[in-house]
């Protein structure tokens, strides 16, 4: 274990240090503070959302501006924050500190996509001048007529997903090629496995729904009829496209989760992870699955009952690996000596949260019940769970897990405790009354509900202001550990990855020396730790 | 490059095998860019193969023909160039890769003829689903001309500047690969729109 030079990464000062930076750990340190934001500004919106469902009616600003911004939260959650938000943050900062290399294969590149994932939203937020009310799918044929800047939002979509072909790109050349030595693809820790997953279907999937937003603009620009069936286009297509990205894009919002819980998990029960081989296969299994079963996102699209049915059954398939995962998991925790840090509580909290969101899932992936299900609040209820409840949870779990290691202090403890059970409480006091005014029918997307949902809708409201507080706390928990936190030192959880053998913050070459690896990283409780 | 960082000091062999694998993941990221559109030809082709194969006939088959030529002949001159590096020929490879753009140059001139007369005719993206294919699938590809012509040229500038040897001349070898790409996407469009009705 080397002291290193005593400068850390951060010990440069200046925007330019950062601005043009080359260091992955830097890079990752800007997506995370960029994503955070939009997470934060995001759920602005959420509670405007459940501030204008108090009331039955649309009391406080018009069905027009609910559309605006169920959209704009919509939009910004999934596509400037939860799918860059661990990837790009947190796989920048963390991935060639766990191959045990000094930086990710392209450095410059790597900085480009940051600058072009800050043109894309930049263009996004131009193109609020006439703000979008489609939904986050942008469906055809509404979304080739709307009055909305669709044009200019396709473009900065168009940017985003280049953004993260690019680091996707990225990584998986760097965990090709700049493994240290000893470094298998069987001594990879998890996270890798999952980042190495998910940039294959970035890479794969994104292209895709690229050129379909390329359409999209050249429909409304140029009038071609793609989409329009008026001049012989077809609509279905659109869903095609849009869906053989969005499908398999959910699996770049919790691949990367997962591998986080693989990572905490055996840290905090100090056992070796259970059935390693299999964690880090079925990642694979989900990535390559996730891209056969888009199609049943249109079972009400009309399509073929055939085609319907095979969709339908893969999509239950896909549930497969998944499940192998949370077995796994919980095999590990089985007589392991627990401790419940913050991590280790959102880790938890991941696995009971994603299994209630999973465990409904297959109630809209089943033909029957979709049709009854389809766009009622218990559609939002299951993706909040899976989405919030899931990826959001385990991304709380990898900040508080890395906090030490990227800023070099420690968090206060009891804070982080506290601010974890507001959240757990609000969450579920949130979603879960929405899993009732799914099944008692209330519709999705609309600002007006008939008065007999009135009282679960007052709930929900109730469990979304706590959940702001939780969440508020934790931002502040954050920023007081950065200011006055204790000074971290290189290994708090004596963990066995790579990147709590370097000083905390790491120096800006990562190792002293390029390590030399030998075992995998789970020998918990057995020989070394 | 004293100031390299870090990461691009590492064995020059790596970074070359590096940069190989990264330039051909990201050609099947462009090829899955195409796929779509390829995709969609294939589906309204299927529900409109009257249409299809009366538009056909407007595209002009010589002008066609010619500029695929124009691109399999530049495919020969990168091939050159790049052959010229490895043998450390960096005047060689200069003068290959400018023949390159200038083919390149000749190849978008000839589109600028083809797109003026359908413009003329009354013929647009929005005219008819095959045009819209048409114009999309062709735009796009000569939007990777143009993307092409610019990673030569900056080869070929970087190489004036003796930024290349022997031994390391990895953005050379990079560039002709992608400008193969650029033009087997031509060689399928051809066929696609122009000959098969
Ligand atoms: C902070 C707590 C959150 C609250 C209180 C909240 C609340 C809501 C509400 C009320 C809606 C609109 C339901 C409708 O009328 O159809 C909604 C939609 C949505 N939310 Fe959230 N949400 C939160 C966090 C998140 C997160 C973290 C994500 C994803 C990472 C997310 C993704 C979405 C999506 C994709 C939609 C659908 C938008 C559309 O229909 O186009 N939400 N949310
Ligand atoms: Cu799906």
């Amino acid at each position: 274990m080397s002291a290193g030079d005593g400068k850390g990464y951060l010990s440069e000062r200046g925007w330019r240090s950062w601005a043009f930076t080359l260091d992955h750990k830097r890079i990752g340190v800007m997506y995370l503070c960029t994503t955070i934001f939009f997470f934060l500004l995001g759920g602005v919106f959420a509670l405007l959302l459940r501030l204008e469902l108090l009331s039955p009616q649309a009391r406080y600003f018009s069905n027009h501006a609910y559309n605006v911004f169920f959209t704009l939260h919509g939009a910004m959650m999934i596509f400037l924050f939860i799918i860059p938000a661990i990837p790009s943050g947190l796989g920048n900062f963390l991935i060639p500190l766990h191959l045990g290399a000094r930086d990710v294969a392209f450095p410059r590149l790597n900085l480009a996509s940051y600058w072009v994932f800050v043109a894309g939203f930049l263009v996004i937020v131009g193109s609020l001048v006439a703000p979008m009310d489609t939904g986050w799918t942008f469906y055809t044929p509404y979304s080739a007529k709307t009055g909305a800047a669709v044009t200019t939002l396709s473009l900065g979509v168009f940017l985003i997903g280049m953004s993260s072909i690019l680091t996707g790109l990225n990584f998986i050349v760097t965990i090709h090629k700049l493994r240290a030595p000893g470094m298998s693809f069987l001594r990879m820790p998890l996270f890798l496995w999952s980042m190495y997953a998910t940039s294959i279907i970035q890479v794969v999937a994104t292209p895709v729904v690229g050129v379909t937003f390329l359409l999209l603009a050249a429909e409304r620009v140029l009038g071609v009829g793609f989409f329009d069936p008026a001049k012989g286009g077809d609509p279905v297509l659109f869903q095609h496209f849009f869906w053989f990205y969005s499908h398999p894009v959910v699996y770049v919002m919790i691949l990367p989760a997962m591998g986080i819980v693989s990572e905490v998990i055996p840290v905090f029960s100090r056992k070796p992870i259970f059935g390693y081989k299999a964690i880090a296969y079925s990642s694979l299994a989900i990535a390559f699955l996730g891209f056969l079963v888009w199609a049943h996102h249109m079972f009400t699209s009309g399509m073929s009952p055939l085609a319907n049915a095979i969709f339908s059954f893969m999509t239950f398939f896909v549930a497969v690996p998944t499940a192998v995962k949370v077995f796994n998991w919980i095999a590990t925790l089985y007589r392991g000596s627990i401790t419940f840090e913050a991590p280790m509580l959102y880790a938890l909290t991941f696995i009971f949260l994603f299994i209630i969101g999973g465990l409904t899932g297959p109630f809209l992936g089943a033909l029957a019940t979709n049709v009854q299900l389809h766009d009622t609040y218990f559609v939002v209820a299951h993706f909040h769970y899976t989405m919030m409840g899931g990826t959001v949870m385990g991304f709380f779990a990898g900040l508080h897990y890395w906090f030490p290691k990227i800023t070099g202090r420690m968090l206060n403890e009891k804070a982080a405790r506290a601010s974890w059970a507001l959240i757990f409480l609000g969450f579920n006091v949130t979603f879960f009354t929405m899993f009732f005014l799914g099944v008692r029918g209330m519709p999705r997307r609309y600002a007006e509900y008939l008065p007999k949902y009135h009282s679960e809708n007052v709930v929900a409201t109730i469990g979304s202001v706590i959940l702001t507080l939780g969440i508020l706390a934790m931002v502040w928990n954050f920023v007081q550990g950065l200011r006055s936190g204790t000074p971290a030192p290189g290994n708090p959880w004596r963990a066995l990855s790579l990147e709590w053998q370097t000083p905390s913050p790491p120096e800006t070459e990562n190792f002293h020396e390029i390590p030399l690896v030998t075992d995998w990283p789970y020998g918990y409780g057995t020989k070394k730790a | 490059m004293g100031d390299a960082h870090p990461a691009e000091r590492h064995d020059p062999a790596v970074a070359f095998e590096s940069a190989k694998l990264g330039v051909w993941t990201f050609l099947a990221t462009e090829v899955l860019l195409f796929g779509a559109l390829f995709t969609a030809y294939a589906v309204f082709r299927l529900k409109f193969p009257a249409l299809f194969h009366a538009e056909h006939e407007k595209l002009d088959r010589v002008l066609g023909a010619a500029n695929t030529v124009v691109l399999i002949t530049s495919s020969l001159t990168v091939v050159l160039g790049v052959d010229a590096a490895r043998r450390g020929r960096m005047r060689l490879l200069q003068a290959y890769y400018g023949a390159t753009i200038l083919l390149a140059a000749v190849f978008l001139g000839v589109k600028y003829v083809e797109y003026g007369e359908k413009f003329h005719h009354g013929l647009h993206p929005g005219t008819n689903i095959f045009f819209s294919l048409y114009f999309m699938l062709t735009g796009l590809h000569g939007i990777h001309v143009l993307l092409g012509m610019g990673v030569l040229a900056y080869v070929l500038v970087m190489a004036g500047r003796g930024r290349y040897s022997e031994e390391y001349r990895t953005p050379v070898e990079m560039s002709g690969l992608y400008w193969h790409f650029v033009d087997l996407v031509w060689i399928y469009l051809f066929p696609l729109l122009y000959l098969a009705g």
